[in-house]
């Protein structure tokens, strides 16, 4: 039971991790996949933070007679990681963008036929030189 | 999609709610105006340009399903010898935590000891951080940039006067409210040592404030006020300022980010490398957001152009 | 100046990049990237020069001590990756103005150049760092820049094989970061030295092993190792010729750096191939890739293509080395990163060359290139003669120590199946001599003439070194056989 008590969090977290990880993979509509992406890295972010909290204990921010606090390590990578997260995300989305312009879909089944149907062209044209 | 991005925004609003009740403050903060804020809003603009729906995929995904099957099981496999949560006297809190806890206000005098671990202890992580944003912004310019053709004043006008009828009441009650949402990034900014805050989320929230005005009143008459080549370069100006305090401490007779000597008194001399180095952190993360929305926007135009030309 | 080059050597190419953006002219920013490039190299030879001698050094940054601050920790290891990266780029760049101004818009070159500093800036910021986080945070600053880096290639293939990459990239960056927090959870630090201590108190637990095990599969999609590779030949055929030679003679190798560094100074050589079957698992992986991607690299109808899945196969050797799991095999792998990417960054830029004046790189405008192109043409069968591994070219060098180091541990069927893979290297090198020289060119087609000098420096330079180190091995063995020796003196 204690062990339950105690790692209750850490499976939660798993459970939203494979998510994220099963859109990105599964799911062929590029902006879903970002979203994907965003949810498997937010639960990495809740993995990390909940790793820090201690039972009892306050924000890390001095005040007079607080002696307990959470850890401040993981918060601060965590914000970093926020950071990346969303650099990535804005550079995926730009990309999405132009591939809608580029392909005219954004479907990743689509952009693959497409993409085939090229290289079927190119060889066709191969044997007519 | 559109229900899909709204979801996915809620899901940012809950994690922050969630980071606050597990103390986490500046994260909570960070990932509210970023998860919840600017993410949406990017992808919003993104389904905009690329189309609501989405047609169902005809395969089954059993390869998905076993490979994320599998990573489940060995994650949840290492839990197992995880300290508890909540727990005292894990390896983390009993390690290198302390010294940052208890002895941060002797040697740096900043209460808030997030500030003091992002903006001292693991300074150059920050200025890494702020890299990847520059580089971010970069991409997207790269990515997305148009050749401008500035618009004419009676264009602008006219693109006003629309907007004005149709969002009257919109345009009014955010006409009021946007100075002081650029008030309270400074605020965030400057008080990000004595409370949560600091250079990212004052950064985004000043940027929120400029993308309102250009969501309300149009992308040309928000272009006049900010414009695009004084932004770039001023992504560029915050990156260097951080870099620069790097090299005046190294020039100092520190290592690089060294704060204690850029001033007789070291404490001092922290106080004021964090707020340069957080300050340079703002400009960064305030220019490359607005160069992100305006990037999208202007090839949206770019788009609605081509198309009415070829019609 | 000299007790900061640590720190130096990463900031001045990544001062540099903001900086590009007040200049305004492309011919200026290359010349000042060129300017920042080449000074990053000389601080990476005035490392190795002072790794050589003293050993190890470390550089503290913010003043602080580790673990509490973060520690930039230079060893032999990591130096001659820096000299190698550097190297590369600064020669790629030579030719780098001439290349984009054909493949790349102009009102985009100066963001190139930015990206191009921001990528080298990542790549040499993840080598020289003691602290596992910031290796983090500088491999989210070169594959960013990677990401932006491919999609300016003219073929819109370039878009969808960027995002490709990234959804891959960040799933592989991810996994890494929940490696680290794992490592983290269990020892409270994320110094790499401290990391060291205190792994083997806790080595025994579940937690530590899931730890290893996603880390480990983090660096192998950004390695490329089979199966994990399917984001690299899309990326490295469509993106801008010159940003393929500068990627593919170093951005696999830094990931095998972090695979080296954590298992051997890190997690251990006992724990990473006793706990796990690291050995068996890398080597059936390491030899897989070497088959199945050179068969595809054969069949193949864009040259580019052909060497992508040649680089694929190139770190299968690379794994295979490392597999063995001794001082020779190690030495091994890091003379095959040396000699890889002088190879494929020689062809890589010859390629880039035909590129710039044929306009495409399919097998069939080849064709009568070995009389219009001979000097480029000649620097490619160089180039193929070394990743072969005919003697007298490094490419024989790394083999022979590959072949020698698995006969040294008993395992005579590798040594064997090394060779053999050499001789499907042969069939896809041979189709292109054979095209080049031995068929005329298709009728109705515009003769070309020899590369610019831009690109015939840089690419004879780099094809000379291959044939200089192939032939004195001195410089290249001595710091490959003493790296190996330090990751084996500390890791027990």
């Amino acid at each position: 039971m204690t062990t339950i008590l105690g790692l209750y969090n850490y499976w939660i977290v798993i459970v939203l991790m494979m998510i994220g990880f099963y859109i990105i993979i599964a799911h062929g509509h590029l902006i879903k996949k970002i979203v994907g992406l965003n949810i498997f890295q937010t639960s990495v972010f809740i993995f990390y933070i909940s790793v820090g909290k201690v039972e009892g204990a306050t924000a890390p921010i001095w005040q007079e007679g607080i002696i307990l606090y959470s850890n401040p390590l993981p918060h601060v990578l965590i914000l970093t990681a926020i950071v990346v997260g969303i650099a990535t995300t804005a550079l995926g989305l730009a990309l999405i963008i132009r591939i809608k312009e580029a392909y005219g879909s954004v479907d990743e089944d689509d952009i693959q036929a497409m993409d085939n149907q090229d290289m079927v062209n190119q060889d066709k044209e191969q044997q007519q030189c | 999609m559109f229900a899909v991005v709204m979801l996915a925004g809620i899901y940012g609003l809950v994690s922050a709610s969630f980071f606050v009740a597990m103390d986490a403050v500046d994260v909570a903060f960070t990932e509210a105006s970023v998860g919840a804020g600017i993410s949406t809003l990017l992808m919003l603009t993104t389904v905009a340009m690329t189309g609501r729906t989405e047609h169902m995929a005809s395969h089954k995904p059993l390869l998905a399903l076993f490979v994320v099957t599998v990573t489940g099981g060995l994650l949840i496999y290492g839990t197992f010898d995880m300290p508890y949560f909540g727990s005292a006297d894990a390896p983390i809190h009993n390690h290198v935590a302390p010294r940052y806890i208890y002895d941060s206000m002797k040697e740096i005098g900043v209460p808030n000891m997030v500030t003091s671990v992002l903006a001292s202890y693991r300074g150059f992580d920050t200025f890494g951080e702020v890299t990847v944003i520059f580089t971010a912004g970069i991409g997207v310019l790269a990515l997305l940039s148009v050749v401008q053709r500035p618009k004419s004043e009676a264009v602008i006008e006219a693109i006003n006067d629309s907007m004005h009828e149709k969002h009257l009441i919109l345009r009014v009650v955010i006409k009021t409210m946007i100075p002081f949402i650029l008030l309270y990034a400074f605020y965030v900014q400057f008080h990000g040592d004595y409370g949560p805050g600091g250079g990212f989320q004052a950064g985004v929230i000043f940027a929120a404030g400029i993308i309102m005005y250009a969501l309300l009143f149009g992308l040309s008459a928000a272009r006049q006020v900010i414009k695009q080549p004084v932004v770039q370069l001023l992504s560029a100006v915050g990156v260097l300022i951080y870099g620069s305090v790097g090299l005046v401490s190294m020039l100092n007779g520190g290592t690089f980010l060294d704060y204690s000597v850029l001033s007789a008194d070291p404490i001092a001399g922290q106080h004021l490398g964090i707020l340069l180095i957080e300050f340079g952190v703002g400009l960064t993360v305030a220019s490359v957001m607005i160069i992100i929305f305006f990037s999208c926007s202007a090839r949206s135009e770019y788009q609605q152009a081509k198309k009415g030309e070829s019609l | 100046m000299l007790a900061h080059l640590p720190i130096l050597q990463v900031i001045v190419p990544l001062m540099a990049a903001p900086a590009c953006l007040i200049l305004r002219k492309p011919k200026l920013v290359w010349l000042f990237t060129l300017l920042a490039s080449s000074l990053a190299f000389i601080i990476s030879i005035l490392l190795l020069q002072q790794v050589m001698v003293a050993d190890t050094i470390s550089y503290e940054l913010g003043g602080w001590s580790p673990p509490w601050g973060i520690e930039y920790r230079i060893d032999k290891l990591n130096a001659f990756i820096a000299l190698i990266i550097s190297g590369v780029s600064t020669v790629v760049l030579l030719a780098a103005q001439t290349s984009i101004e054909k493949e790349i818009p102009e009102d985009k070159q100066t963001l190139f150049y930015i990206l191009y500093l921001l990528s080298l800036t990542g790549m040499l910021g993840i080598v020289t760092t003691g602290d596992a986080f910031n290796v983090f945070v500088f491999l989210e600053i070169s594959s960013l820049s990677a990401y932006s880096l491919i999609a300016l290639g003219k073929d819109r293939r370039a878009l969808w094989a960027s995002f490709q990459y990234l959804i891959m990239g960040t799933i592989g960056a991810t996994f890494i970061l929940i490696g680290i927090g794992l490592m983290y959870q269990m020892t409270g630090t994320l110094n790499m030295a401290d990391l060291a201590t205190r792994l083997p108190e806790v080595a025994e637990t579940r937690t530590v092993t899931t730890a290893y095990v996603f880390f480990i599969v983090g660096v192998c999609l950004k390695l490329a190792l089979f199966p994990l590779h399917f984001w690299l030949p899309n990326a490295y055929a469509y993106a801008p010729s010159i940003v393929t030679a500068f990627f593919a003679a170093t951005s696999t190798k830094v990931a095998a750096y972090l695979l080296i560094r954590f298992t051997f100074s890190i997690f251990g050589i006992s724990f990473s191939f006793t706990t796990l079957p690291m050995e068996t698992l890398f080597l059936v992986l390491g030899l897989l890739g070497i088959f199945i991607a050179s068969t595809v690299a054969i069949y193949q109808d864009n040259i580019k293509h052909v060497f992508a899945y040649s680089s694929v196969a190139q770190v299968g050797y690379m794994i295979v080395g490392f597999s063995l799991s001794t001082h020779a095999g190690l030495t091994a792998m890091l003379l095959h990163m040396f000699n890889h990417a002088l190879m494929k960054g020689a062809l890589f830029l010859a390629l880039a060359a035909i590129i710039y004046r044929v306009g495409s790189a399919r097998i069939a405008d080849f064709q009568g290139l070995g009389r219009q192109m001979p000097l480029t043409m000649a620097a490619v069968v160089v180039g193929g003669l070394s990743l072969i591994g005919v003697p007298l070219t490094v490419g024989f060098v790394s083999k022979w120590y590959l072949v020698v180091a698995a006969i040294e541990k008993g395992w005579w069927w590798v040594a064997g199946l090394v060779l053999l893979g050499s001789l499907l290297a042969v069939i896809y090198v041979w189709r292109i001599v054979e095209t080049a020289y031995f068929k005329a060119p298709m009728a109705g087609r515009q003769p070309v003439k020899e590369a610019p000098m831009a690109f015939l420096v840089p690419v004879w330079l780099l094809v000379s070194a291959n044939v200089y180190f192939g032939i004195d091995t001195r410089l290249s063995v001595e710091i490959a056989t003493a790296a190996a020796k330090g990751l084996f003196g500390v890791a027990q």
